[in-house]
């Protein structure tokens, strides 16, 4: 007989989700599902739009991370007028990115998990948060909320508006920087730097705790894949795609990321509406690789910049040269975001970046365009095509989440096993579910609440549907 | 010489020149008569409906815009009833086509969109119709969105008035009601149009805009200019 335990909704992702484990006749647990069941359509939403709306357009598939959708919509394009954005504008592209992605990265690590990390997974939830947090670690906590509102500033500051930023422009960027608000941003950079490293020397000692955790937490052999530059170095807006294999060789160096879609392949499945993403010459279901910090910093050479490259040296002391913990996608997300913010003040320095030529004019030149960048969780891609008056006849968009689906369920199978005891559904096994999703950061909305807290619903399952056990909060 | 007439809008005296209109009269003198398709510098046709005011002694409602003052006229221009009218006109408009503000090109400089913020719409009761409503972007420097067209007809006048182009027109009746471009053929193979821009400087909303624009970057002039083409043109002579 084979019993299926539910837990839903965890999520709102494109709509919902929920979790299904399924056990055998011994309850051990044979499979287990991340499903989303719902499906927000923005792929249809855009045809018969002109593609000058379309960075806008995207910036509303998510309200936790627009910015990154409009700069891969930007990129998409510029590369359907053929143009590239003057170097300051780019430049100015950069910056907004990386802000998003250090407040973003910021309220995975700080609002999301640290909770957990500092309470223990079986803490009592209602303490179990950032107001927990605040509590027990203010310095902590503090340290989270300061570096998420000097990334929202920069992106208010630069993009004109924090949620959904109408600055960013095919062709480059709306407006150039003044010096007042290079200033003031660069004002920000030490107490930021100050603040990323107080966490990295926190969550070093703090890790020690979690040896269990780390070795079951989607702690598999996988490929990874992220975006680097000339040197082989982590570029979070440009630059070429690399994929490891779990062993750190390469399985592809510089792909052209207009050409992803040689490499990668979408595997729809019956039971979700996010698509599966594979590395083809692998096949589907081997081809599983992971994106976002974990994948960036264990592809590149360096960060290349010079604290985060120090961090990432005892990182790898630490972990390994590749590290295979889902577990570890918490530490990896504090170097990736030291490194953003070493590399916004690079930027900010830069001679040119005061520059009042940031953006390149251009008709439509080309029928299909193709914008790849890295968004905080993962390589985030747009592809459009469009008629030659410039209107979109189909887009078809690869997001981190998923990219990351397949590692999500691996992962979530990995912790329903050694957590899974018999037919009974126990706090432990809900919270470190949750917990493991949370690695992975995807977007789900509810994982975004305001106390950090996932509406979780577990239904244990008969054959014939009937509900045996129930657990909810 | 012209005849004055005085005549009271609002309770407030006011005067004017035989053969202006309610609309004319009210604005010299600093009364705000709602309206969408009045436009200074091209004649009025009477199209949106929302100037519409109550004159005392005749029970049906006019257009401010179409209407010539007489002497001793009493005009209200604002009431509760002629609030609700209006808020109805302006909800008919939005549900009439599809309006997402927030990626429109107009998004923040859009007369329909100042017009339900002025009569504090807040929400619609009428269902959304949604029709499939065609983009026309063959033009190489302007497109026009029909899902935005409010049929204010200004686009159609000011080709018509002041460039004399005429290649903006109407066609079909009531919901199936679009402006076309030489006959329905699309604007860029239109032999008449000479790119001028007049039209998209004068569309209220979003219908009517460069190319390229991005969402909320809309280039409408803020300063009027069609007197001062028109006064030009008659200088002229033509
Ligand atoms: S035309 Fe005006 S009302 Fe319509 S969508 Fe655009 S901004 Fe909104
Ligand atoms: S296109 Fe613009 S100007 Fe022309 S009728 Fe429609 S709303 Fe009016
Ligand atoms: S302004 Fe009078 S009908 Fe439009």
């Amino acid at each position: 007989m084979r019993r299926t335990i539910v837990i839903d909704p965890v999520t709102r992702i494109e709509g919902h989700s929920k979790i299904t484990i399924q056990l055998d006749d011994r309850g051990e647990v044979v499979d287990a599902h991340f499903h989303v069941t719902q499906f927000r359509g923005f792929e249809r939403i855009t045809q018969g739009r002109p593609v000058h709306e379309m960075p806008a357009l995207m910036a509303r598939i998510c309200g936790i991370c627009p910015v990154s959708h409009l700069i891969a919509s930007a990129k998409a394009v510029d590369d359907i007028l053929a143009v590239e954005p003057p170097p300051t504008g780019a430049d100015l592209r950069r910056i907004i990115n990386l802000a998003q992605i250090v407040q973003s990265n910021a309220l995975s690590f700080f609002h999301l998990s640290a909770p957990d990390l500092l309470f223990g997974f079986d803490a009592d939830p209602a303490k179990r948060n950032i107001i927990g947090l605040a509590r027990e670690n203010p310095q902590l906590a503090r340290d989270g909320i300061g570096l998420r509102k000097w990334g929202q500033l920069i992106i208010e500051w630069l993009g004109g508006k924090r949620i959904h930023p109408t600055g960013i422009v095919p062709g480059g960027v709306a407006e150039p920087l003044t010096a007042d608000v290079r200033d003031r941003i660069l004002a920000g950079v030490p107490e930021a730097i100050a603040a990323v490293e107080r966490a990295i020397a926190w969550y070093k000692t703090d890790m020690l705790r979690w040896e269990e955790e780390a070795s079951t937490f989607g702690n598999f052999r996988s490929a990874f894949m992220g975006l680097v530059d000339r040197d082989g170095n982590v570029d979070h807006y440009d630059g070429w795609l690399r994929v490891i294999d779990a062993d750190g060789k390469y399985l592809a160096d510089r792909i052209d990321p207009h050409n992803f879609n040689d490499y990668i392949g979408e595997a729809v499945e019956p039971w979700s509406y996010l698509k599966s993403t594979y590395w083809k010459p692998m096949g589907y279901p081997d081809g599983i690789y992971r994106v976002g910090p974990l994948a960036r910093v264990n592809v590149a050479e360096r960060m290349g910049t010079p604290r985060a490259d120090e961090e990432l040296e005892r990182f790898r002391w630490r972990v390994g040269r590749v590290a295979g913990s889902s577990f570890h996608y918490h530490y990896a997300r504090l170097i990736d975001t030291l490194h953003c913010i070493e590399k916004i003040e690079l930027l900010l320095r830069g001679p040119d970046i005061l520059s009042t030529h940031v953006r390149s004019r251009a008709e439509v030149n080309r029928n299909e365009g193709i914008g790849v960048s890295e968004a905080p969780r993962g390589t985030l891609m747009h592809h459009y095509k469009v008629d030659d008056d410039g209107i979109v006849l189909w887009a078809n968009l690869v997001i981190a989440t998923g990219h990351n689906n397949m590692a999500m369920n691996r992962a979530v199978l990995q912790v329903a096993r050694h957590y899974v005891k018999g037919d009974q559904l126990v706090e432990p096994m809900l919270n470190r579910v949750e917990a493991v999703i949370r690695c992975y950061d995807p977007c789900l909305s509810c994982s975004t609440h305001a106390l950090g807290e996932m509406a979780l619903q577990i239904q244990l399952l008969a054959p014939d549907g009937a509900v045996l056990d129930e657990l909810a909060r | 010489m012209t005849t004055v007439f005085t005549l009271q809008i609002d309770g407030r005296d006011v005067a004017g020149s035989e053969g202006q209109t309610v609309m004319e009269v009210a604005e010299e003198n600093g009364i705000d008569i709602p309206g969408l398709c009045h436009l200074e510098g091209i004649h009025d046709r009477g199209a949106c409906r929302l100037c519409m005011v109550e004159i005392a002694g005749t029970p049906k409602l006019a257009a401010a815009c179409m209407t010539t003052i007489v002497e001793g006229m009493d005009v209200t221009a604002h009431s509760e009833r002629l609030l609700e009218y209006r808020r109805a006109i302006t909800e008919m408009m939005f549900v009439e086509r599809n309006h997402v503000c927030a990626v429109c090109v107009a998004n923040n400089h859009c007369e329909l969109q100042d017009m339900a913020a002025d009569l504090e719409l807040t929400h619609f009761d009428l269902p959304r119709i949604s029709p499939k409503v065609d983009i026309d972007a063959s033009h190489r420097l302007f497109a026009i969105d029909h899902n935005r067209c409010i049929l204010c007809l200004r686009c159609v006048r000011v080709c018509d008035e002041i460039e004399g182009a005429h290649t903006w027109d109407v066609m079909n009746r009531g919901l199936d009601t679009r402006v076309q471009t030489d006959m329905g053929i699309p604007w860029g193979d239109s032999t008449t149009c000479t790119s001028c821009g007049k039209c998209v400087q004068v569309c209220p909303t979003g219908a009517l805009f460069e190319k390229g624009r991005a969402v909320a970057s809309g280039s409408k002039r803020q300063r009027p200019f069609l007197p001062w083409l028109k006064v030009v043109k008659e200088e002229r002579g033509q």
